[in-house]
């Protein structure tokens, strides 16, 4: 029994995977070799690619700004989530705020931010740093908002002093939906680094795909677009492991 | 007027106030950015001479374009993959990581395959909406209780009736938060692809200008487009407040 | 004693029911009821009491068509039951089943509209039903907007609109407090006795068993079992000031006497903790 617990997402992993390829492999002879490379001649262009020198000094770069961004992102974020979780009216003052900016083409801002801070790393940390932000203030706001207050109950009968209570009950009770709210922001913060340097950036990942399209290189366009998939995947999946880890005990 | 909506108001007043005098006082330049009023006042302007109806129109069209074929194939999907249990098991780690993926990537793939035309970015927005609705039908067909449908049973009613009078009304509360993030993504991935590379539209607009240094065309365009997604965030909200809060346990 | 003699005519016949639930991913199947032997007189008021987990509810889904039994056969006026509700069945949920997309009034419609009532008599009958169960002021609430109470007697009323002759209430009172479950019952009997339905009623509280039934039948541990049926003799217009009665505590200690084995038994395999 634990075998086949263990067997049957890897079963499923491997049918989709297979689907995927499968419907891939089926564009291309659609399309043809104008369009897109087909996945196996993709996966050697990706491995040439990892192994070529000019690849890394723009995965350097983009992984900075996503870096710098994340860190940002994710230090902002809490402290302004947990703030407005524990202040209720200067939570419901900002929520309908927060849920608009959320729902907002946020690549509009991209010019105000390119004339503040001029074409290069920080316009990227900054773009990628808003869109990381809301979604880590939403949840973490959320996550205090929603400790069963028996808990705090409990805590005062049990006599606990303001760092007990902060580490050993507030913490570990909002850090699920805290988690998962650093989960979406991450991917937000990949996403608007990505966007912004696609529109305005001489490097980084974005620009490689853009350059690439402007000479119609698809060896390059495939290979990236396959590699950041896969990268992005294997980063939410592990997240995601987590997440439901910390979810569980909830 | 209930006290945080009160004070919300006066925060927002407060900022743009703020932004105003700044911009005023030229502490903020004039090619950084250019005061709110004349942003309100451009923006009067465009929408009087009618230079940019042909973007709006454009945009907007684009944007109901994806999101109408989200809306019904994500709920067909959804439907099908409620139906489908060992399907949807294969599928689901991609619907869980699926937002993690910048889709904007596939951007450069999707112009080589479908041309520098309205369809690339009709894709974007259907392939960004179209996973909210998929997910939120599933979590909608899954929180029907039992005792709805056992009530129908009670009440002899077929297949075709339990669907229609019993599953989707209860289904209904999710979908609508599905449609809701479906209306905000089709619109964020149609103006993000307007705006990285297209030819015509709002984002094509506010990108021209930004590469013209017309702050004046710019500001205006970027007030309306934010505007426009707030405006229609927020009808959706009202609606939800009003109509479907009521049948959602307090 | 598993078989009890019916007092006048027999409504619904249980016999010989079991059910055995097939065992999922490789485990054991669990026996969870019978076998049982019920008969319901037209127009009596009979109880089921048993430790959690003892298979009650199993049994009311098996008699309202809900469940297909294992083994066994059961008939409600004359006619097998098998695989559907049977016209003239009503039943109460535990759970909160009033759709929360309807008003309470719709929700009160929403069975005679489906049984294709003509427009006049189901306003005439929802406007009655609204009447009765005191929720004149809040026909145009929504389910959610209304107390735990309030749902149940909406999920009563739409229940008693379409006027059945069985009556099957699985833990109807389960959520609501003991004050609340006293007035319940009241109501309860004063639609029985109005309505002259048949009525078997599922509960774990000893004492609204005793109160409210003219037949208490007590469960086993699973896999349930009759292990008695309690006679109570009460007269058909009685109500909750029976509370002052020490005949009620009599017959609430003979129940108790006879399940304290057995909720032990289930306390300590794990079934009550569901």
């Amino acid at each position: 029994m634990v075998t086949r617990s263990l067997l049957r997402p890897l079963l499923d992993a491997i049918v989709l995977v297979a689907v995927v390829t499968l419907a891939w492999q089926g564009l291309y002879e659609y399309a043809g070799d104008v369009a897109l490379t087909p996945p196996l001649e993709t996966v050697s262009l990706a491995l040439d690619l990892l192994g070529s020198a000019r690849f890394w000094p723009h995965v350097r770069e983009t992984g900075l700004a996503v870096a710098q961004g994340l860190a940002i992102a994710v230090l902002g974020g809490l402290s302004i989530g947990l703030t407005l979780g524990i202040h209720r009216l200067s939570g419901e003052v900002a929520e309908p705020i927060l849920v608009a900016l959320y729902s907002i083409p946020k690549i509009t801002l991209y010019p105000v931010i390119l004339l503040i801070f001029g074409i290069g790393m920080p316009a990227k940390v900054a773009f990628g740093a808003i869109h990381g932000i809301i979604p880590i203030i939403i949840f973490s706001m959320n996550a205090m908002r929603n400790i069963h207050p028996v808990y705090l109950k409990t805590a005062r009968v049990m006599r606990l002093g303001p760092l007990p209570l902060a580490t050993r009950v507030l913490l570990p009770a909002a850090l699920p939906e805290v988690f998962t709210g650093l989960r979406v922001g991450f991917a937000l913060t990949l996403v608007g680094t990505l966007m912004g340097e696609m529109f305005g950036s001489q490097r980084g990942i974005g620009f490689m795909l853009m350059r690439a399209m402007g000479s119609h290189d698809m060896a390059t366009i495939m290979s990236v677009t396959l590699l950041l998939v896969l990268f992005a995947t294997l980063v939410s999946v592990a997240l995601l492991v987590v997440d439901r880890r910390l979810h569980r005990f909830g | 007027m209930k006290r945080s909506t009160r004070i919300r108001l006066w925060v927002i007043a407060g900022l743009v106030g703020g932004l105003e005098v700044l911009c005023r006082t030229e502490v903020i330049g004039r090619f950084t950015m250019i005061p709110p009023s004349e942003m309100i006042l451009g923006l009067v302007r465009i929408v009087r001479q009618g230079d940019m109806n042909a973007d709006i129109v454009a945009t907007l069209g684009n944007v109901a374009v994806a999101l109408v074929s989200a809306i019904v194939v994500g709920f067909l999907v959804g439907a099908l993959l409620f139906v489908l249990p060992r399907v949807r098991r294969v599928i689901d780690p991609l619907l869980a990581t699926y937002y993690a993926i910048p889709i904007f990537v596939f951007y450069p793939l999707l112009i080589v395959l479908l041309g520098l035309n309205r369809f690339p970015q009709i894709a974007i927005g259907f392939m960004l909406a179209v996973v909210a609705m998929i997910v939120n039908t599933l979590n909608g067909f899954d929180r029907v209780p039992q005792s709805l449908l056992k009530t129908a049973r009670v009440y002899r009613m077929g297949r075709v009736r339990t669907t229609f009078l019993v599953i989707l009304p209860c289904a209904m509360l999710y979908i609508f938060t599905g449609l809701k993030l479906a209306v905000a993504y089709s619109f964020i991935g149609v103006i993000a692809a307007e705006f990285i590379l297209s030819g015509e539209g709002l984002g094509y607009e506010i990108s021209f200008a930004y590469n013209n240094f017309e702050n004046a065309t710019m500001y205006p365009l970027i007030v309306l487009v934010i505007g426009l997604s707030a405006l229609i965030n927020m009808v959706l909200y009202a609606w939800e407040k009003k109509y479907l809060q009521r049948q959602t346990e307090r | 004693m598993s078989t009890v003699q019916a007092k006048t005519t027999p409504h619904a016949v249980v016999t010989g029911v079991t059910r055995v639930f097939p065992g999922a991913g490789g485990r054991a199947p669990v026996h969870a009821l019978g076998p049982v032997d019920l008969v319901l007189a037209r127009g009596e008021f009979v109880s089921v009491v048993g430790p959690s987990g003892c298979g009650k509810s199993t049994l009311l889904e098996i008699l309202a068509g809900l469940q297909p039994p294992s083994q066994g056969t059961l008939v409600f006026e004359d006619r097998p039951v098998c695989g559907q509700v049977p016209d003239g069945v009503g039943v109460v949920f535990q759970e909160n089943a009033a759709f929360p997309w309807l008003t309470v009034r719709e929700n009160i419609a929403f069975g005679l509209r489906r049984a294709g009532v003509d427009g006049a008599e189901v306003a005439r009958r929802v406007e009655h039903a609204l009447g009765l169960m005191g929720l004149a002021d809040f026909a145009r609430s929504y389910p959610a907007q209304l107390s735990g109470g309030m749902r149940q007697r909406v999920c009563i009323a739409r229940t008693l609109v379409m006027q059945p002759r069985l009556v099957l209430l699985d833990e109807p009172f389960g959520a609501l407090d003991q004050q609340t479950r006293l007035l319940m019952g009241d109501e309860l009997l004063r639609l029985w006795r109005e309505t002259g339905a048949t009525v078997l009623l599922i509960t774990h509280a000893l004492d609204e068993a005793a109160l409210l039934s003219d037949r208490v039948a007590v469960m086993s541990a699973r896999p349930g079992r009759f292990l008695d049926m309690v006679e109570t003799g009460w007269p058909a217009d009685r109500d909750s000031r029976l509370v002052e009665d020490p005949r009620l505590g009599a017959i609430s200690a003979r129940l108790w006497s006879r399940l304290r084995e057995e909720s032990l038994k289930a306390m300590s395999t794990g079934e009550a903790a569901r």
